[in-house]
């Protein structure tokens, strides 16, 4: 008996969703339509440095990182971009907030939490934003 | 002609032929063990920087044009890869005793190697990377504002690709940055 009505309302909830067309961020169209496949992003190519929304934005990164390694034994950005390095390639400088540990005291190299730069920074593509927003940066850091 | 003389030219001419087969053999195989399958053929290779290779950009490209074990390991002319080739014996020796067939023996052994290569190529001027890469005919209009600036600057300084190219296609090793800037390269 159980079984015959689970079998009924499955067979009416799989009618309803099939009658409504779902509809997502990606815009309306019916689930039995192949949908539209997206459009290739490209990464952005090296260009001049992008300027910060807030203040304690990660800046985003203006160049491509295809194939850049960071791992135990080689870290690829800080190869550019250490105090060591970053005059010789003429790269931006890690700030200081990147040699604190987690209870604020100062260390010699990078710290471990930060070792990782793409867990914070990201490069850009020619992605437009899903959703519309009216955000503008404060003054202070508008330019 | 006299006996002599046929049995002297008959000589001439099967020796020609012979040596033409000879060569053409000793070339042919020479060739077979300058190829990706054979140097992948040793698991040492094969687990280790073969995957990391996997990665690159010399591996796999927007345009599919592939630089592959050789192109970079073993110089193109005649007289440079018959001397390789005889270098070679080293890794065969090494190859029979096991001098690096597990991962971490490989790991250790991994900076001596990487500074082996580093220091032959800069010898050489890079000439195996100028074997594809022709700085003369480099487009700067099409580089990026890095490559640009490196390029223009870097190379005429005197720099060589490798001086600033290390890692490009296989894994750095741990602590390359201090031992390569002590050798000098």
């Amino acid at each position: 008996m159980k079984k015959i009505f689970l079998f009924i309302f499955v067979m009416c909830v799989s009618i309803m969703i099939n009658a409504e067309e779902l509809s997502s961020l990606r815009g309306d169209h019916p689930l039995d339509e192949v949908s539209k496949v997206a459009e290739k992003k490209n990464w952005a190519k090296d260009g001049e440095p992008i300027s910060r929304n807030y203040v304690q934005q990660p800046p985003l990164i203006p160049h491509k990182i295809k194939g850049y390694q960071i791992n135990l034994k080689f870290n690829k950005c800080l190869s550019c971009h250490s105090w060591k390095k970053y005059r010789e390639s003429g790269a931006t400088k890690i700030s200081q907030t990147h040699f604190k540990d987690r209870d604020g005291n100062d260390l010699a190299e990078v710290s471990a939490r930060r070792y990782f730069c793409t867990q914070c920074h990201v490069p850009q593509a020619n992605a437009k934003p899903l959703v519309e927003n009216t955000f503008k940066p404060v003054d202070a850091v508008k330019n | 002609m006299t006996l002599g003389k046929k049995i002297f030219s008959g000589t001439l001419i099967t020796g020609f032929i012979l040596g033409i087969i000879f060569w053409g053999g000793f070339n042919w195989t020479l060739e077979l063990t300058n190829s990706l399958s054979f140097c992948t053929s040793c698991h040492e290779m094969r687990d280790n920087v073969y995957p990391e290779y996997q990665n690159t950009v010399h591996y796999s490209n927007r345009t599919g044009v592939r630089a592959e074990c050789p192109d970079c390991h073993v110089p193109r002319e005649w007289i440079h890869k018959i001397i390789r080739k005889v270098e070679a014996s080293r890794e065969l020796y090494h190859k029979v005793v096991g001098t690096i067939d597990t991962p971490e023996k490989f790991e250790q052994y991994r900076l001596t190697m990487a500074l082996s290569e580093w220091k032959r190529m800069k010898s050489v001027d890079s000439r195996e990377c100028r074997n594809c890469h022709d700085y003369e005919s480099m487009d700067f209009v099409d580089q990026g504002r890095r490559a640009v600036k490196a390029h223009s600057t870097g190379l005429d300084e005197g720099k060589t690709c490798i001086d600033c190219h290390k890692g490009i296609a296989h894994q750095l090793p741990k602590g390359w940055e201090e031992a390569a800037a002590k050798a000098g390269l």
